[in-house]
């Protein structure tokens, strides 16, 4: 009876991995939603003594002159938030068919080699640097856009947007290359097989039912041309500005704050200006996410 | 086109729905049909036996050339539908298609609702052609469903999504899709291999209502479910041909001794 009972509750070697394994993994679990939960506070407190002090809302959202180092700041955030605006959508009216196109490509007519020639060169895209992207405004596309439209100044929405739009592709192209290839092919070979062309398998059968993905495919890319700050500080212009058409320059939120956050001093209303715009940044892109998620299970209950 | 049930013993030439000749086909380099010379009467139900992996599917793919879906799949011979060589550089192959019907094995459901399941071919192939009502819709998408007896059970959801559907009223389904392009032949895989006991008779019953509107090639295992409902059988071994003839006189006096064996359950 004593030995069975022994038995039973012997703790070896297999135990105790299992113990630790499962805590180790707990922890690499848990860190994430920690991670986040941290710089969201940090982010938040470092902002929200500017907030409830300083700041004035109405200006910070209706005016145009952020002077945070004149002898009288102002704090108006509102041509920074259109400049974020404005590259980011121009980016995705370039990006978003583009992509599509890409991964409807790749992932319903390349076959064999060029697919996956295909599928390597986008994902080198991804790994492209974007302090590299931001060369590539100032330098290339920069002249090339005065020498095209004969214009005085080549950095601006046009510029940013292009290459924001450039690197948002890769990721947008590989997500919803994703889910074109998740719609199983019994339903490409059901719809073949009524007399449906490869088009209108496409258009009628696999865009409908990976449509989830695409949208996600496309929220990710509005996420990351929102969040990307170097390329669109060097591309962009970086002058505070209401833009009128696609050739003015413009500020965008990111690059403000890693363009001003080093001369500040710390706990001063500069630097609580610089951390409200990055609550702002991280609350448009909380919400983006949340409803994609409604819309994403919106569309599955259905 | 006289689609009414046919003598077949007084069959000519122009009575075939599909006839293959000399038909050989490969995966890649590997030969899965050899010279296949086959004629499927108009307006009866030709069902399709042989072990497994003696080509039957490939076969069956072949006729409506969704086959060639793979890629690199090669054939030679010819395979003649409604008197079309579908091969031919002349032939649409939407239009190919549109005559011939094809139920899988596994029934496949598109992931859209019950009427839009079944009026997707209609939509396909009449809005090329014309203005359709939603009216008329209506009236195609009952009567295609009451032809699978399924209205019954599905008229107060059918907008819902067909993957609901447990897995014989999906099979129905994937029938009833078919009929409102008023197709010539169906071409059935197996069309009942996914389906419970109670499920199989349920579309077996179904098959067997739809005989004489229909030229039917359905391809089985069960040897008692071609015996029961076809009028001719095919036997196949190993990507040939070995015989065909009246269903009854195949199973009772066969006249090679690979389809006695077969028929006789010593194949598997
Ligand atoms: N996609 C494919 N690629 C290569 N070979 C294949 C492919 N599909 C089938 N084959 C081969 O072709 C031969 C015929 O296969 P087929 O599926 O037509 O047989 P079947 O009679 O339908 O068998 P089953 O009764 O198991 O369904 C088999 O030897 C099979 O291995
Ligand atoms: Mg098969």
């Amino acid at each position: 009876m004593a030995a069975t009972a022994a038995a039973m509750d012997r703790r070896d070697l297999a135990w105790y991995t299992d113990r630790a394994a499962r805590v180790l993994v707990f922890i690499g679990g848990i860190s994430a939603v920690v991670f986040i939960l941290g710089i969201f506070v940090f982010v938040t407190k470092e902002g929200l003594d500017f907030v409830f002090g300083a700041l004035n809302l109405r200006e910070f959202f209706t005016s145009i002159e952020w002077r945070p180092t004149s002898n009288n700041p102002t704090y108006g955030a509102l041509a920074l938030i259109v400049g974020t605006a404005s590259v980011t959508g121009f980016a995705m009216l370039c990006s978003v068919p583009l992509s599509l196109g890409a991964a409807l490509f790749i992932a319903e007519f390349a076959t064999g080699k060029t697919r996956e020639t295909l599928k390597i060169l986008v994902e080198m895209l991804a790994a492209i640097p974007s302090v590299v992207w931001g060369f590539v405004g100032m330098s290339i596309m920069h002249p090339l856009i005065i020498r095209i439209f004969d214009v005085p100044l080549g950095l601006g929405v046009l510029n940013a947007g292009l290459i924001l739009g450039l690197m948002a592709a890769p990721i947008m192209t590989t997500i919803a290359e994703d889910a074109l290839k998740a719609v199983p092919d019994t339903y490409r070979e059901a719809a073949e097989a009524l007399g449906a062309t490869r088009w209108e398998v496409i258009l009628k059968v696999v865009i409908p039912a990976s449509k989830n993905g695409l949208l996600a495919a496309v929220l990710l890319g509005v996420g990351r041309g929102f969040g990307e700050t170097m390329a669109v500080l060097m591309a962009s212009g970086h002058a505070i500005n209401l833009p009128t058409s696609v050739f003015d320059s413009v500020r965008a939120l990111t690059a403000t704050i890693a363009s001003e956050l080093g001369d500040t001093v710390y706990g001063s209303d500069h630097y609580g200006a610089l951390f409200t715009l990055g609550i702002l940044l991280f609350l448009v892109t909380f919400v983006i996410n949340l409803t994609a998620d409604v819309v994403v299970r919106g569309i599955r209950k259905k | 086109m006289d689609s009414g049930r046919q003598d077949p013993g007084t069959v000519e030439h122009g009575d075939y729905a599909i006839e293959t000749r000399g038909l050989n086909l490969w995966y890649g380099d590997f030969q899965a049909l050899f010279d296949v010379d086959l004629g499927v009467k108009r307006g009866i139900i030709t069902s399709m036996i042989g072990p497994s992996g003696c080509g039957k599917t490939t076969l069956l793919r072949t006729c409506n050339r969704i086959i060639e879906r793979l890629g690199y799949v090669r054939t030679t011979g010819s395979v003649n539908v409604l008197g079309h060589d579908i091969f031919g550089d002349d032939v649409e192959l939407v239009q190919v298609r549109k005559q011939i019907g094809m139920v899988f094995q596994r029934p496949n459901p598109l992931p859209i609702s019950i009427r839009e399941n079944v009026l997707f071919g209609f939509r396909l192939h009449e809005a090329r052609l014309r203005r359709v009502t939603a009216a008329e819709e209506d009236e195609v998408l009952e009567s295609s469903l009451r032809q699978v007896l399924l209205w019954d059970t599905v008229k107060d959801r059918l907008d819902k999504p067909a993957t609901g559907l447990s897995l014989e009223e999906q099979q129905k389904l994937c029938i009833a899709r078919l009929l409102p392009v008023k197709p010539e032949v169906l071409l059935m895989d197996e069309p009942c291999s996914a389906l419970d006991p109670a499920g199989t008779e349920a579309v077996e019953e179904l098959i067997w209502r739809l005989r004489g509107d229909y030229t039917i090639l359905i391809v089985t295992h069960n040897m008692a479910q071609a015996r029961r409902a076809s009028e001719e059988c095919v036997f196949m071994l190993l990507g040939r041909i070995v015989e065909h003839g009246r269903t009854e006189e195949l199973f009772l006096s066969p006249e090679h001794s690979e389809t006695a064996d077969y028929i006789e359950g010593r194949y598997g």
